[in-house]
């Protein structure tokens, strides 16, 4: 008995402290990011681009990584919306439910989900190679879209499923085609859509292995889908190995900024699916 | 009329086919896409010879592969054993006693933190843990350490892998139905009890789900890694020394392989290497998941 009465006490305690420690360790993260990059966050970081001398301290600041950021991220989403968008609707519309096809895409989905976005930037670059591309944002983008694309259709999966699990037997029943169907559940599940594209430019816009090889990199604004472009990861990751103080600031406050950009796609996620739920029946 | 709706919805069926092909056979051509380009570094020597090598001098024309995938395994273990009971007690905790407020602070704040970007984390590494290690732990045992070792490698992995570990072992928890928590109390059972015999034994094929998932993550992270593990390319002796993760090893050099001779074919089959690895780990688990499944049941 004193032993049960003991070992319950030593656990919840232990508990106690692992949540504790895990608390820590990521309040640390955000506290970390948020003390370092704010002295070195300014204007003139989110609105110029480099300017000569801005690798050993000079002025200029980083928006052609933002743009970059955003320009790669975006396009990489809505490249893998092409993709994604068709199979889940062939899964959910034109298979049977718990179908043996439907469940090796599934399986093959998680397969991919689990490959690190380095092998996919490796194979990207070959690919690039391949098709006589040089280092641009295109390249960039094609190699993002392969990263998310097991995100999105695993997001769009399991949306579609939760908006309408019984509409497509429902309006199929009423005799329209399989492709109208389609339709129909494609405007339905449109909100809960907006959710997985939100994860998938999260990631996408954090990622920095896959564009290592592909976007490359550069000083100026990126303005053609054949130019190398320059991405936040990278901006952080390149000047944080610089021995300069201010551009290690400045690497702080480049962190700062994709930390909030993150944030934001995260909150913004939250608050849509609490949304989304309310009206769920 | 009817017969046009028939055919447009059956032609779109078609096309939706292609995306499903494309999907399907991607993770085969990621496959022979690295190893057609890995194929002139393997013309030299056998696969196994370059992974059981540890001479890594590419200018020399010498690929030995061990101090990479040591440095991945070190790291790799180092931050499943610090992040597996770390995060279980957590979730237990978070899912059978803490109160209400505590998880509606917890949750959310665990859910934002999984969307940090790598290199995030891998600053945070820097600033925070490289110093801690260099001159708290290692000092210890050693005259002088940098900091940057694949003990740091390992606690900035493990950190990274919370959000992941907790959101899953949580999930599963609460898949367990109540019924059964009552039951096992109502028997006598104390609470921590019912936690060790019932849930945790309920939960087994979820948790190792989970373990397996977190460590195929922690196999290909790349950019935190890189970050703060130091980046020497032997193999690494003790949890002290620097080492350098296959995944960080092909991002760092991206730089120098166009210089020298099958340098890049060397680089894709680390990649391809990397990639046979996680596929395999991510197949078989999924197996050994269903197994468990209906030994449970």
């Amino acid at each position: 008995m004193l032993i049960r009465k003991t070992e319950e006490i030593f656990f919840k305690i232990l508990m106690r402290v692992t949540a504790l420690l895990v608390v820590i360790s990521l309040g640390s993260l955000l506290w970390t990011i948020v003390s370092k990059g704010l002295p070195s966050l300014n204007w003139d970081m989110v609105s110029k681009v480099p300017q000569g001398g801005f690798y050993i301290g000079k002025e200029g600041g980083i928006l052609n990584a933002i743009v970059g950021t955003l320009y790669i991220a975006g396009g990489g989403t809505i490249l893998g919306l092409f993709i994604s968008i068709p199979v889940v609707l062939f899964m959910n519309v034109y298979l049977k439910k718990n179908s043996a096809a439907g469940n090796y895409i599934r399986f093959v989905a998680d397969i991919l989900f689990g490959i690190p976005s380095i092998v996919y930037g490796a194979f990207g670059f070959t690919v690039m190679i391949f098709f006589g591309l040089k280092t641009s944002l295109l390249a960039g983008m094609i190699t993002v879209a392969l990263l998310v694309l097991p995100i999105l259709l695993r997001a769009m999966d399991e949306v579609v499923k939760m908006t309408s699990s019984e509409l497509p037997d429902a309006v199929l029943s009423l005799g329209a085609t399989q492709w109208e169907t389609s339709v129909v559940i494609l405007r339905q599940s449109a909100a809960g859509l907006i959710i997985a594209l939100l994860i998938s430019f999260g990631r996408a816009a954090g990622d920095a292995a896959s564009v290592l090889f592909t976007a490359g990199y550069s000083d100026v604004m990126p303005t053609s889908l054949n130019e190398p472009t320059a991405t936040l990861p990278l901006t952080i990751f390149f000047q944080l190995s610089s021995p300069v103080k201010e551009v290690q600031g400045r690497a702080y406050a480049s962190a700062l900024i994709l930390t909030i950009l993150i944030l934001i796609i995260s909150i913004a996620t939250r608050m849509l699916r609490k949304k989304l739920s309310k009206h769920k029946v | 009329m009817v017969s046009f709706r028939i055919i447009k919805s059956n032609v779109m069926g078609f096309t939706m086919r292609a995306s499903v092909l494309f999907i399907v056979t991607l993770a085969v051509l990621i496959a022979v896409g690295l190893y057609i380009k890995s194929v002139p570094v393997l013309r030299g020597k056998s696969i196994i010879d370059l992974i059981i090598s540890d001479q890594w001098k590419p200018s020399a024309g010498k690929f030995g592969f061990l101090p990479f995938i040591m440095g991945t395994l070190w790291v790799t273990a180092i931050a499943i054993v610090i992040a597996v009971p770390l995060c279980l007690l957590t979730s237990v905790y978070l899912s059978e006693y803490a109160s209400k407020r505590v998880r509606q602070i917890m949750n959310p704040m665990i859910d934002l933190l999984s969307g940090i970007p790598p290199v995030v984390y891998g600053v945070w590494g820097v600033l925070v843990v490289v110093p801690i290690v260099g001159e708290k732990i290692a000092s210890h045992y050693m005259e002088f350490s940098t900091g940057y070792t694949i003990l740091t490698g390992g606690i900035v992995l493990s950190i990274m892998i919370f959000p992941l570990l907790i959101g899953i072992f949580s999930e599963v928890f609460s898949n367990v139905p109540q019924e059964l928590r009552d039951a096992s109390l109502s028997l006598g059972a104390s609470h921590w009890q019912t936690v060790k015999k019932v849930l945790v034994r309920k939960s087994m094929p979820g948790i190792f789900a989970a373990i397996v998932l977190a460590i195929s993550r922690a196999l290909g992270e790349t950019i935190a890694v890189l970050m703060v593990c130091g980046n020497i390319p032997l193999v690494p002796h003790s949890i002290f020394d620097a080492g350098y993760p296959l995944p960080a090893f092909i991002a760092n050099n991206y730089g120098e392989m166009m210089s020298v001779p099958l340098y890049e074919s060397a680089l894709m089959l680390a990649a391809f290497i990397l990639f046979i690895v996680i596929f395999l780990f991510n197949v078989v688990s999924r197996f050994i998941i269903v197994k468990l499944e209906e030994r449970v049941r």
